[in-house]
């Protein structure tokens, strides 16, 4: 398992982050802007209202976790990828004392940092569009540092197996973007039959959507404790199995 | 004291034995030497070592801790300086090694000053916040030596640290080397330049295949192995397999090196006169390493021809 040195790998991604943020860290909070004025106040004249709310009202909860959820699988996919082969930074890393579970650790909440600060910058710029209805919504950025470490999990996952970088267009296409689409983000999810209703539960980004709606509506259900439960289970999964298989992967 | 100890270490990849039950002890402050062509093994052998490597069998010991138990208390007594350049292109030139030294929990402060004096070292100071980028290929080697050595540590592991250097910054390299085993630096040295391990270790380890062949100071391997002198005799196509006969009969000891011959413990006026007429250059020098190895393996240092 990883030692409090996860911190020092962190550190490092932090710094380099506060060095090169403002060519990076823009794009994106801009995609998601476009698609909340394109889709919410676009689209959304032609919608009407979801569940009783302006169409906009209805989808900003789903691109906060969606884009913050984006931004991790960049940083965790890419990036990641990019800092083990080509710079060979983490073979330089664990020469030292850090250990390869410190430094997958390291990487998996940074990931996750970058989840809450994209989900706070897309918060901050939502409220512009709406009015907050419930003080629960301060608790959004925990929320995205929460599934940020989950999704910077996963990410991982798919970085320990990828023999290149076109790995990660699959990745993206076949999981990142139909999670997206069928998470509960633009539409509910009662739009569905049954059965893919259900299915779209197996999709780690449909809790997170639930529970972010829950917290800008501060309304609760047994429904939303399923969901955060959820998220731990698979958190606890893919951080483990990512921790193994960077392990077998990088001490050749 | 020894202070590297490796207990009948073997590495495989696939089918391909790299290290091959390697057993050998470097004392505390001496320069020990890993000298073999590309591919003998020596990277596979230090990465082990280092602990980024786990071995196929076989035990290692640093400082009386076992390796495998206790790798981060082994890996906090090592600087190592790795054969690919993996340097932190996001970061600048001061920042490798303070971002370096964090992960030895060295504090902030020190980190800075040490990093500061260890570009002063090395003539890098004027690159001191510059990018990666901006260096030479000669200047990202110093600064890949001045982040192994940012932890002051106890043993220097360097693979091949000069490759690719011009030789007025090789020699700077010899020098602080030179400098850091007189503070007691613990130093192995993996390199494929006979000049380097003949200056700078105190012992060599002659690696061929994944074996250590032989090991002892460059002198004594010297002259175990092939005598004080070297006789080389240009030899053509044409006389060449005279030249041979000739020796053989003789009874003098020599190494067929292709275009030359390498005569071995005799001067001039030893060799037979009926070779001195067809010989058309000779040339007496010193015997070096390389003649050890050749001696040892049938081959030359610059590398293994295909097979
Ligand atoms: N990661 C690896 N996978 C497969 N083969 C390897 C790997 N690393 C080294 N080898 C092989 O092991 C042998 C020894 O290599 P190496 O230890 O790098 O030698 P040296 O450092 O002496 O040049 C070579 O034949 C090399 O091709
Ligand atoms: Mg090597």
């Amino acid at each position: 398992m990883f030692s409090w040195r996860f911190l020092r790998m962190w550190q490092r991604n932090r710094d380099v982050f506060l060095r090169l943020w403002h060519s990076e860290a823009p794009g994106t909070v801009i995609e998601p802007i476009i698609v909340l004025v394109a889709m919410g106040l676009g689209l959304g004249a032609y919608v009407g209202l979801v569940d009783g709310q302006d169409y906009i009202e209805f989808i900003v909860p789903g691109i906060i976790c969606s884009y913050a959820m984006f931004s991790v699988f960049g940083e965790c996919t890419y990036g990641t990828f990019f800092r083990m082969e080509e710079r060979k930074t983490f073979d330089a890393i664990i020469a030292t004392p850090l250990s390869v579970e410190d430094v997958i650790a390291g990487e998996i909440f940074w990931g996750a940092t970058r989840s809450l600060m994209t989900g706070s910058a897309i918060l901050l710029v939502a409220l512009a569009f709406q009015q907050v209805d419930s003080w629960w919504t301060v608790l959004v950025p925990f929320l995205s540092l929460y599934h940020g470490v989950m999704f910077s999990s996963i990410a991982i996952f798919f970085t320990s197996l990828a023999p290149s970088f076109y790995t990660f267009n699959h990745v993206f296409t076949l999981f990142v973007t139909p999670m997206f689409f069928l998470s509960g983000v633009f539409f509910p999810l009662t739009e569905f039959p049954q059965l893919v209703q259900n299915l779209s539960w197996i999709a780690p980004l449909t809790p997170v959507v639930h529970l972010t709606r829950a917290l800008f509506e501060g309304e609760f259900h047994f429904i939303h404790v399923v969901a955060a439960g959820y998220i731990l289970l698979v958190t606890i999964f893919f951080f483990w199995l990512s921790l193994v298989l960077m392990r077998r992967r990088l001490t050749v | 004291m020894a202070i590297i100890v490796t207990s009948n270490l073997s590495k495989k990849f696939k089918d391909l034995l790299a290290v091959d039950n390697v057993s050998l002890e470097v004392e505390e402050g001496e320069c020990f030497g890993l000298l073999g062509p590309n591919g003998a093994g020596k990277t596979s052998l230090i990465r082990m070592i280092t602990a980024v490597s786990p071995p196929l069998s076989g035990d290692i010991g640093v400082a009386g801790i076992d390796l495998r138990s206790h790798p981060r208390q082994v890996k906090a007594m090592l600087g190592i300086v790795p054969q690919i350049d993996n340097l932190d292109e996001d970061l600048t030139v001061l920042q490798n090694l303070t971002t370096f030294a964090r992960y030895f929990g060295i504090p902030k402060a020190v980190a800075h000053t040490r990093g500061c004096e260890l570009l002063r070292l090395l003539r890098l100071e004027e690159k001191s916040s510059g990018r990666i980028k901006e260096l030479s290929g000669g200047m990202r080697r110093l600064l890949l030596i001045a982040r192994g050595l940012v932890n002051q540590p106890r043993i220097a592991i360097l693979d091949e640290p000069t490759v690719g250097l011009d030789p007025q910054t090789r020699h700077l390299v010899w020098q602080q080397l030179t400098e850091l085993k007189a503070q007691g630096v613990t130093q192995l040295l993996c390199t494929q330049n006979m000049e380097e391990a003949a200056v700078l270790c105190d012992r060599v380890a002659v690696m061929h295949r994944g074996r250590i062949l032989s090991l002892d100071s460059p002198q004594a391997l010297i002259a175990r192995h092939v005598g004080e002198t070297v006789l080389e005799v240009a030899v053509t196509s044409a006389n060449r397999e005279r030249v041979v006969r000739e020796l053989t009969t003789h009874g003098i000891d020599f190494l067929d090196v292709g275009n030359t011959v390498k005569v071995l413990g005799v001067n001039r006026e030893q060799l037979p006169a009926t070779l001195l007429g067809t010989a058309e250059e000779l040339r007496l020098r010193p015997a070096t390493l390389e003649d050890v190895f050749f001696r040892l393996t049938g081959k030359t240092l610059e590398g293994e021809e295909e097979e």
